[in-house]
């Protein structure tokens, strides 16, 4: 039988399952745009007075930054939340605290622990009230759902001290996509406290697995950034491994052996067409993508040696990169496209090296003991995030000279760092001993602030994609 | 030489009814007449026992251990007593030329994911090579690499990986 053809088979057995509740292999619905707005709640008149409801006081005491529930101006249904637009409101300022909670920077409180503000004080707040229970930072927010059933989500960051606005912004998003205000509002507030760049509203593909160690089925799936929206894209019956999405979000590459061997697929989200990344016999692995998406990189053995491609996302002619009888493997650009980070045997043991983005200029970058592998570029360019193997595998990064080596992490084996949008925060997956069970972990540049990422089942080999316009 | 021409008339007498059995009938059997309870009842077969040629328990009855070569870390040349077992494979697939078969190349968990499928396909292709060398038609031998996603042992010791680094040949029928 040939490999296109199970493809098929595949996919079409499972695009009726979609409407099913399984969600098993269904392509992703079309994104939904998001449209950024001005914030328009002064012009619409409240009714309603001043009325909080306190529901629980004892975390003020942390409080850092106080994030209520956001207000409606009018109570309508929306397919967002079925008890409408104001309990949509509360469940935003939930995702807000728990994006900024679980990243470490901040001690916020959350819409659970605090009294509910009017929709006339979004923009004019009773700083009093929150002054006097020790709150710095304050955000407040609004829902609005429009006639065409789209909602409109406006988030406000005010100085409490200084009784100031520090920023605002409004996003126009469909039911759907109401996650993804939260996110862009948990960006907004991220952004103008650190002055670092956002990264909430951004997706992750990764490897989900399920049981036992020897006989472990590996499914494609993707999640928001904090674990929400999850989805499984394939059913489990063939081995996938190692995705990464393209920078548009459009496309997914991986690992597939649903024609027996290892090789390289293009996912395309939309209409989940999978095609071969190149019509060739030999195996393909270790899939990258181009910072402008239009160019992947893969590794493919030839008669046991295996080298690095490079091939148009169009389709057409490879180019071989490297030429050595070692294992060269992998890959990452820098940001500006012009190198590539990549790992190879070829001194006898994994080591990270650099080239040109035509191949040329290679030279072995890591000389700090230990071996150097599946090197990551950050989106910042300053940084190089690795497996550092050293009796066990950490996660570590370099200067993009090999200098400043730091491990970040302490794991068993942790392996295969991918980094957040903003060069802040990298992923990883972590497997036990002996259970071989694998979850995937995340830490920030200190290494002080490290978590497992909530994921229904097993998972590994996460890849962070960039954020989302 | 007796006996041993008798095994193979008898497994080649299997090998025919296994390969019957298989195919599926075209049409359904008519249903038994239960009217006037003559139904056929069919002889009992007795099949001979053993593997049949063409299949792994065959050949691994033939070899033994050999069916599997072991590696050090992050190694992947053949050592004497690799050599050894991939002689005793060369001559049972000799023996055998109508089979084709896969080699499986294996890394233990303590590597990279990606690196380690580079390793088991590096592994596999050196098993292949040397079978070649012994005279094994390259074209009847397929190459595939897990990489460390299929062990055989389970713990994380030293002695599981010993077992997990491993260019396995498999007959697939």
């Amino acid at each position: 039988m040939k490999p296109a053809f199970l493809l098929v088979l595949l996919f079409s057995l499972s695009a009726p399952a979609s409407a099913a509740a399984q969600d098993l292999g269904a392509p992703i619905g079309d994104d939904g745009l998001v449209e950024t707005t001005t914030t328009d709640a002064s012009q619409v008149e409240a009714e309603e007075g001043i009325s909080f409801t306190v529901t629980d006081e004892a975390a003020w005491s942390d409080i850092g930054i106080a994030i209520p529930a956001f207000a409606t101006d009018r109570e309508r249904a929306t397919p967002a939340n079925e008890a409408g637009t104001g309990a949509l409101g509360r469940e935003i300022a939930r995702v807000i605290t728990a994006n900024l909670r679980n990243n470490g920077l901040f001690k916020p409180v959350g819409p659970d622990s605090l009294p509910q503000p009017a929709f006339a004080q979004i923009t004019a707040p009773a700083f009093s009230t929150w002054s006097g229970r020790s709150a710095e930072m304050l955000v407040h927010g609004y829902v609005r759902a429009r006639d065409d059933g789209r909602l409109v989500v406006g988030c406000y960051l005010y100085d409490v001290a200084l009784k100031t606005e520090l920023v605002r912004e409004g996003w126009v998003v469909g039911p759907a996509d109401w996650r993804r205000a939260a996110h862009k509002c948990s960006d907004l507030i991220f952004a103008r406290l650190t002055g670092e760049s956002p990264f909430f509203d951004s997706r992750i593909a990764y490897i989900a697995e399920t049981g036992p160690k020897d006989r472990r089925v590996k499914r494609l799936a993707v999640m928001d950034s904090d674990g929400a929206n999850h989805r499984f894209l394939t059913l489990g019956s063939a081995t996938a491994l190692t995705p990464r999405y393209s920078p548009d979000y459009s496309k997914i590459l991986y690992l597939s052996y649903v024609d027996g061997n290892p090789r390289i697929y293009v996912y395309d989200i939309g209409t989940g067409k999978q095609t071969l990344v190149t019509e060739n016999s030999n195996p393909t692995i270790a899939p990258r993508w181009s910072p402008d998406g239009r160019h992947i990189l893969y590794s493919m053995a030839v008669a046991g040696n295996t080298d690095i491609y490079r091939v148009p996302v169009t389709g057409g002619a490879s180019v071989r990169l490297t030429d050595n009888p070692g294992i060269d493997v992998g890959g990452s650009y820098s940001p500006d496209g012009t190198k590539i980070v990549f790992e190879s045997d070829r001194s006898g043991s994994q080591q990270c090296y650099i080239m040109d983005a035509d191949g040329r200029n290679q030279k072995r970058i890591s000389f700090f003991g230990g071996r150097c592998a599946t090197p990551e570029w950050s989106p910042r360019g300053d940084q190089i995030a690795f497996t550092r193997i050293a009796g066990d595998f950490n996660v570590a990064v370099m200067n993009t000279s090999g200098g400043n080596m730091r491990v970040l992490t302490g794991g068993w084996q942790d392996e295969a760092p991918t980094w957040a949008p903003n060069g802040r925060i990298i992923q990883f997956f972590r497997t036990e001993r002996n259970s071989g069970r694998s979850g995937i972990w995340q830490v920030d540049l200190t290494g002080q602030n490290e978590r497992r990422l909530p994921t229904p089942v097993d998972a590994s080999d996460p890849a962070w994609g960039p954020i989302r316009p | 030489m007796n006996t041993k021409l008798a095994t193979i008339l008898l497994l080649a007498s299997a090998t025919g009814l296994a390969a019957c059995a298989k195919k599926a009938p075209e049409q359904l059997p008519p249903p038994p007449d239960t009217g006037t309870g003559t139904a056929v009842v069919p002889p009992p077969q007795v099949l001979p026992a053993g593997p049949q040629v063409g299949t792994q328990a065959h050949f691994a009855a033939a070899v033994g251990s050999s069916t599997t070569i072991f590696f050090d870390t992050d190694r992947y040349n053949i050592d004497s007593q690799d050599a050894a077992a991939l002689q005793a494979q060369a001559q049972y697939f000799a023996r055998y030329p109508q089979i084709t078969f896969t080699i499986e190349g294996h890394a233990d968990e303590r590597g990279t994911r990606e690196y380690n499928l580079a390793l088991g396909e590096r592994r596999a292709n050196a098993a292949k090579n040397f079978l070649a060398s012994l005279g094994v038609d390259a074209n009847r031998i397929a190459v595939v690499s897990y990489g460390k996603e299929r062990p055989a042992a389970l713990a994380s010791n030293e002695s599981a990986w010993a077992q997990n680094r491993r260019a396995a040949s498999v007959i697939i029928n």
